[in-house]
């Protein structure tokens, strides 16, 4: 397959530790076409960015794409830094139908959550995706529930136990990331977290982040996408239920 | 075995208290803490209908994630230990599961299509419980059609073609499905698990189990003499296809609803049935209701470990293997040495 199609190079961003990289090596030999695998973790954005503009000879774009990466990933950092520790709400993430499945302590899909300074509820084990109970749900009590399922946004509403035992519910803080092109919260775990990571950081800290998501949206999607969206089709974007931070 | 006979009456009372026990146990531990007084209140409070003086937290937590998932679990284990001892009496070997027929690989089938097609939890369980019931359908349709030979024998054939056949569109679904979202849920899903279990899960899936379990319970003495051959289950008045039929449904319907709320859970449906016929011997009638009871006990002690083992859970089907291969050999020798 890959052979018929003829590629130059093959790119794989993602987990770089040893099964990856030996599987890599291994389609290398196998088809004699370089193969570069790089580190996808959201701090290396930047990286990502520069070594793949060198790569393939686009270094203008890719310097163009990354500073705009550096600058707002360290203007997030420096802002959140000057956050005070009470002010740093508990965050649940949930995933599957049930939202019974989350991310423990370095799980590429929580970055988001730690890179904003925000405690993940489940981030006292290290680890990938894990199952959780409802009651240790309740236990957590988070104050903040971020989902990229939408059936699961939908049925947390109408949950009974959910909705007598978690604040976040009660007081309406659950949120589902959007996904078009390509989810804004973990999968792909790629440079689209980036507009990801301003959505989020105006959901934990409301009162610290003024809302300038949609100029960030306009921005983000000429950049990267090469097409910038119209208001109407920003509006249309956070219109979804539970996307807009409130 | 008149040891056995005796043993039975003993036996129930011993399962009962302590399948009674462990239910109190499994209500009274749990992540988020609550003090047995107060788990005593709120149980008391609900079943007299006045007023806990509990905190809300707390009557949520036992009254509706920890009761549904602690009834979940003893129903499930008594449904495929049940569904077990009915399938190893039909097809007259100890080593049948009730997975024998397909019923698993279809109930999975069916709720990965409905988790590849993102519809809500409700309509995935609802497709789990749809795709075991076509899958043993198609079994016995086919086995109707090749017609002849030895019955048994065709349906078992059958059930295994179609359950690989089912187990290959599962296979094809994790190819079709999204490897960031739908493939982890399809994964945790095929694990199984009691995790999420609400009272609304009960209100259909209890009365599910129900119609399945009685028919075998009424049945009983009958469905004992499908041990027998078939040209001797007859002169003694069985009709035996009728019979091996309606033991098939029953099963099928317990085994698919157990699977639409707890996801594929191996190993009870073996192992308990035999723990069973070592206990009291092979008569059905005895053999049944030591099943359900012994099945629902293991379950549930399963489920508890499961959930307490740390603050993310472990798949109750990852222990029941764990549990249940190096008992199933115990039983087996056991067995063996007893009737050279």
């Amino acid at each position: 397959m890959i052979l018929k199609a003829k590629p130059d190079l093959i790119i794989d961003v993602g987990s770089t530790n040893a099964t990856f990289a030996s599987l890599a090596d291994r389609v290398q030999q196998q088809t004699g076409i370089p193969y570069i695998l790089l580190d996808g973790r959201l701090d290396t954005t930047v990286q990502q960015l520069e070594k793949l503009g060198g790569v393939l000879g686009a270094e203008t774009r890719a310097r163009e794409l990354s500073a705009y990466a550096s600058k707002l990933l360290d203007g997030l950092k420096s802002r959140i830094a000057a956050v005070p520790a009470d002010k740093r709400p508990d965050v649940y993430y949930a995933r599957g139908p049930q939202g019974l499945t989350t991310g423990l302590r370095g799980s590429i899909n929580v970055e988001m959550i730690e890179f904003l300074g925000a405690k993940n509820v489940a981030g006292s084990e290290t680890g990938g995706l894990a199952t959780v109970g409802r009651e240790q749900v309740i236990l957590w009590d988070p104050q903040v529930i971020v989902t990229n399922d939408p059936n699961f946004y939908t049925d947390v509403w109408k949950d009974p136990v959910w909705a007598a035992s978690l604040s976040a519910v009660r007081k309406k803080r659950v949120y589902l990331s959007p996904h078009l092109p390509f989810g804004w919260f973990d999968f792909p775990p790629g440079a689209n977290r980036l507009i990801g990571l301003v959505w989020l950081s105006e959901i934990l800290y409301p009162e610290l982040f003024k809302p300038d998501l949609k100029r960030e949206i306009a921005t983000f999607y000429r950049l990267f996408y090469h097409r910038e969206p119209t208001p109407q089709q920003i509006d249309v974007l956070l219109a979804e239920p539970g996307v807009a931070p409130r | 075995m008149i040891v056995s006979r005796s043993r039975f009456p003993v036996a129930l009372f011993v399962l009962g208290t302590m399948l009674a026990a462990l239910t109190m146990l499994a209500i009274s531990v749990g992540s988020f803490p609550v003090p047995l007084p107060k788990v005593i209140a709120v149980l008391w409070a609900a079943l007299t209908g006045a007023d806990a003086e509990v905190a809300d937290n707390m009557r949520v937590v036992v009254l509706q994630v920890r009761a549904p998932r602690v009834i979940a679990a003893l129903a499930v284990g008594a449904a495929l230990a049940s569904a077990g001892a009915g399938y190893q009496n039909l097809f007259r070997n100890p080593l049948v599961s009730p997975d024998i027929l397909g019923v698993s690989a279809g109930c999975a089938l069916g709720a990965v299509t409905g988790i590849l097609l993102s519809l809500p939890f409700l309509l995935i369980q609802a497709f789990a419980f749809g795709g075991g019931i076509v899958a043993v359908g198609l079994v016995l349709a086919v086995g109707a059609w090749v017609r002849g030979g030895d019955r048994v024998l065709t349906l078992v054939l059958t059930g295994v073609v179609v359950g690989s056949l089912f187990g290959a569109g599962v296979a094809f679904v994790k190819v079709l499905a999204d490897p960031y979202n739908q493939l982890p849920a399809i994964v945790y899903w095929l694990l199984g698990s009691f995790t999420g279990v609400l009272p609304k899960d009960l209100v259909v899936a209890l009365p599910l189990i129900a119609i399945g379990l009685v028919p075998l319970a009424l049945l009983r003495w009958r469905i004992n003499l499908l041990a027998l051959p078939d040209d001797e289950a007859r002169a003694l008045g069985v009709n035996v296809g009728k019979l091996r039929i309606a033991v098939i449904a029953a099963a099928t319907l317990m085994t698919s609803a157990a699977v639409a709320v707890a996801g594929v859970i191996g190993w009870v449906g073996l192992v308990i049935p035999h723990a069973a016929r070592l206990l009291v011997g092979a008569e059905f009638a005895r053999m049944l209701p030591v099943s359900a009871l012994l099945g629902g006990a293991f379950m549930l002690l399963v489920d508890t470990a499961c959930r307490s083992v740390g603050r993310t859970e472990l798949p109750p089907g990852v222990l029941t293997a764990l549990i249940g291969t190096p008992v199933f050999i115990w039983l087996l020798a056991l067995t063996f040495r007893r009737r050279p």
